[in-house]
């Protein structure tokens, strides 16, 4: 049990999957803890949703190996599918039934016996924050009620691993923060989680980052080690009047290696910060666009996956010719 | 394989049967309606053929000839014509389908020479037909000739034999009143639950496809023969209420004999029953879109039970290959049960060639159905 506890909930090795001649995953390679929360960042097609098929046992592997609750899952993908629960991209509940109909039959699916079923019924009820709607067709659920009914009918047979595909896409910031309220009991209980957004905010929530592009993963880390690590340079946001004018200007700057607008400012990626600062500002002056200000800043989740986005594209258009 | 599971999907498919009016109601007006189209439509007795007369004549024995032609139950006078043309205008038009002509100085001619003739015009274009006609005709004209024939025999004081040398008792069993709906009816049943059955499972694995919920299932641990019987309990159920439907029209409406058992009627039932239910849900199965999978059901249930069951066309009178191509139509089977329950009362151990056929073809579609389903997405 102690080995059991100790081992990781996921090991996946050099996994891909090749759709034809397109290769949706490739080579690869994390593990995931018991109780640990993973976040898969990426752009749309970066292969977040077919990694999570493969590990669900949805899509076999076209090549490398995963571990999922201590089984290959390609020997037993049955016995895979007991201990996992699974919430797709879309929405794949039973609108006509009602929201216990639903865990009922979810219950009944993942093999719940009929003594534990109410009780098993009752926690998912009560987790989800669905009393009052037991009896209400799921038709009439707003998006994060059925988010979180989705959520319990994965959880009824108390899986070690939840895989969540996108869970909190379409539902509204107040309902999202709850949900992920939610995924943080579940972790403090035992169960690993492996959940895909592109919601760059919800990576915070996560314990461990992994940002894919193009089928790679691209970075690994915590929130924190992510945001340390190196973006290719130092950033600067710049401050001044006509961004849009100003954005062209200061792309002709030696050293300078992207300009991007963030709300009514721009993000530079320099070499050097302060003598790009005092150079970008002098020729706004120049050019009629005086009273522009420009300090270093720390990069972002979002400045570190744009940066790790591009850096994977380049890499495979250089592959590629 | 769980029972738990079987009766979780089970009961899930049957809230969702019953929370659709809509498709209810067209599971159990189906087999309705087409048993009466279908009842009424297939009628292969020529009875009430619509008649033309044309009497050139105009005296008392044409008139006992045509008299004749009008009270016998398989023609119904339609229209007395006055001249040839018109007898024409009917014959094209479609209004009769046969004509008779009795020409100027058919009495005269019966009376001098002892033989005369009618003109007999038949439409042809429905080829079965006009030969039950002309036939049906033809005897009419027979009786009318073998009574003057007597009648002039008697009238020179001749002996009457009123012998016939050879005759023929004829007694049908069975059908002794040869109506063809008789065995017309039950292979109707036949079809219609063909039919109904393969539409009813049709849509239900391709359902779940398209609105997104099979990838969810397809993640748990269900194996495919659980969620095959889960899905079709319901369906079985459903198809009995439809075979009900069928067997108590034609037996209540259609006034077919039944001669059989009802437990003989029910185990061969609900194992056809079965069969088709199997091909609707491998259809499904196998074509993941609700509108190909109700198609494809139904040209694959409709087409052989209509041609190859021998519910329409005899088996016996196909070429050899096409008769070997029938036993590969589970209604050809359950045709040959109904319609010896029906008629014969045939017991289980009197069928049992075909219901060892049935069962055989049940369980290879159960396995192959099962067996289709795959639990991925590629």
């Amino acid at each position: 049990m102690m080995a059991a506890q100790s081992a990781p909930a996921i090991v996946v090795d050099k996994l891909g999957k090749r759709f034809g001649t397109f290769s949706a995953l490739d080579a690869v390679s994390f593990d995931v803890r018991r109780g640990e929360i993973m976040g898969f960042l990426g752009p749309n097609g970066a292969g977040k949703s077919t990694l999570i098929r493969v590990l669900c046992g949805l899509l076999r592997p076209s090549s490398g190996r995963a571990v999922v609750s201590g089984i290959d899952i390609t020997q037993d993908p049955e016995a895979v599918r007991k201990r996992i629960g699974y919430m797709s991209q879309k929405f794949s509940l039973y609108s006509d039934l009602s929201v216990v109909e639903n865990l009922r039959f979810f219950g009944g699916i993942y093999g719940v016996c009929p003594g534990a079923i109410n009780e098993r019924i009752r926690f998912a009820v009560d987790m989800a924050g669905l009393q009052g709607r037991e009896t209400s067709l799921v038709s009439t659920l707003a998006g994060g009620w059925k988010q979180r009914l989705a959520l319990g009918c994965a959880i009824l047979h108390k899986p070690d691993v939840l895989f969540l595909d996108e869970p909190t896409s379409g539902v509204d910031p107040s309902s999202r923060r709850r949900f992920w309220t939610l995924i943080h009991e579940l972790s403090a209980g035992g169960v690993s989680v492996l959940v895909s957004t592109h919601y760059m905010d919800e990576a915070e929530y996560c314990m461990r980052i992994a940002m894919m592009a193009a089928g790679r993963l691209v970075a690994l880390g915590t929130p924190r080690e992510l945001r340390q690590q190196s973006i290719g340079g130092e950033l600067l946001e710049l401050e001044c009047a006509n961004i849009g004018a100003a954005m062209d200007l200061v792309a002709k700057i030696p050293g300078v290696h992207d300009v991007a607008v963030f709300g009514d400012a721009l993000h530079l990626l320099v070499d050097d910060g302060a003598e790009t600062a005092r150079a970008a500002c002098a020729l706004l002056a120049e050019h009629g666009l005086p009273g522009a200000s420009a300090r270093q800043i720390a990069p972002s989740m979002e400045d570190m996956f744009v940066h790790l986005v591009r850096t994977a594209r380049a890499q495979g258009a250089a592959a590629g010719t | 394989m769980k029972i738990r599971r079987i009766v979780a999907i089970g009961r899930k498919e049957t809230l969702q049967v019953l929370r659709d009016p809509r498709s209810l109601t067209i599971a159990l007006l189906l087999p309705l309606m087409q048993m009466f189209m279908l009842g009424y439509g297939v009628n292969l007795d020529v009875k009430h053929i619509p008649l033309c007369v044309l009497d050139q004549e105009g005296n008392q024995r044409s008139q006992d000839l045509l008299k004749r032609f009008a009270a016998s139950r398989y023609f119904d006078l339609y229209k007395v014509a006055a001249s040839i043309a018109e007898v024409r205008h009917e014959i094209d038009g479609g209004a009769c389908r046969i004509a008779i002509v009795v020409p100027a100085g058919f009495s005269r001619k019966l009376v001098d020479q002892g033989a005369a003739t009618v003109q007999l015009l038949v439409d042809g274009t429905d080829s079965n037909t006009a030969t039950i006609a002309a036939a049906y005709a033809g005897s009419v004209v027979a009786a009318y000739s073998g009574e003057v024939q007597l009648q002039a025999i008697q009238r020179r004081g001749g002996q009457i034999q009123t012998l016939t040398p050879v005759a023929v008792q004829a007694r049908v069993w069975f059908n002794e009143d040869l109506e063809s709906s008789y065995f017309i009816i039950p292979g109707v049943v036949a079809l219609v639950m063909a039919i109904v059955g393969a539409q009813l499972t049709s849509l239900t694995i391709a359902r779940e496809w398209e609105r997104g919920t099979m990838e969810l299932m397809v993640s748990t641990p269900v194996t495919p023969m659980e969620l095959m019987l889960g899905k079709l309990s319901p369906y079985f159920v459903l198809g009995l209420v439809d075979a009900g439907i069928c067997l108590a029209l034609a037996v209540g409406w259609f006034e077919v004999p039944f001669h059989g058992t009802l437990p003989t009627l029910f185990f061969t039932t609900s194992l056809f029953l079965s069969v088709v239910l199997c091909i609707g849900y491998y259809v499904s199965v196998s074509i993941r879109s609700q509108v190909g999978a109700s198609q494809v059901a139904l040209i694959l249930t409709m087409l052989p039970t209509t041609l190859l069951s021998g519910f329409s066309f005899p088996i016996d009178q196909m070429p050899a290959l096409v008769q070997d191509i029938t036993y590969l139509v589970s209604a050809r089977y359950y045709v040959t049960i109904l319609k010896a329950i029906f008629l014969k009362g045939a017991t289980v151990s009197e069928l049992a060639v075909p219901i060892f056929s049935l069962t055989a073809y049940a369980i290879v579609l159960v396995v192959l159905a099962a067996r289709a389903f795959r639990k991925t997405l590629d």
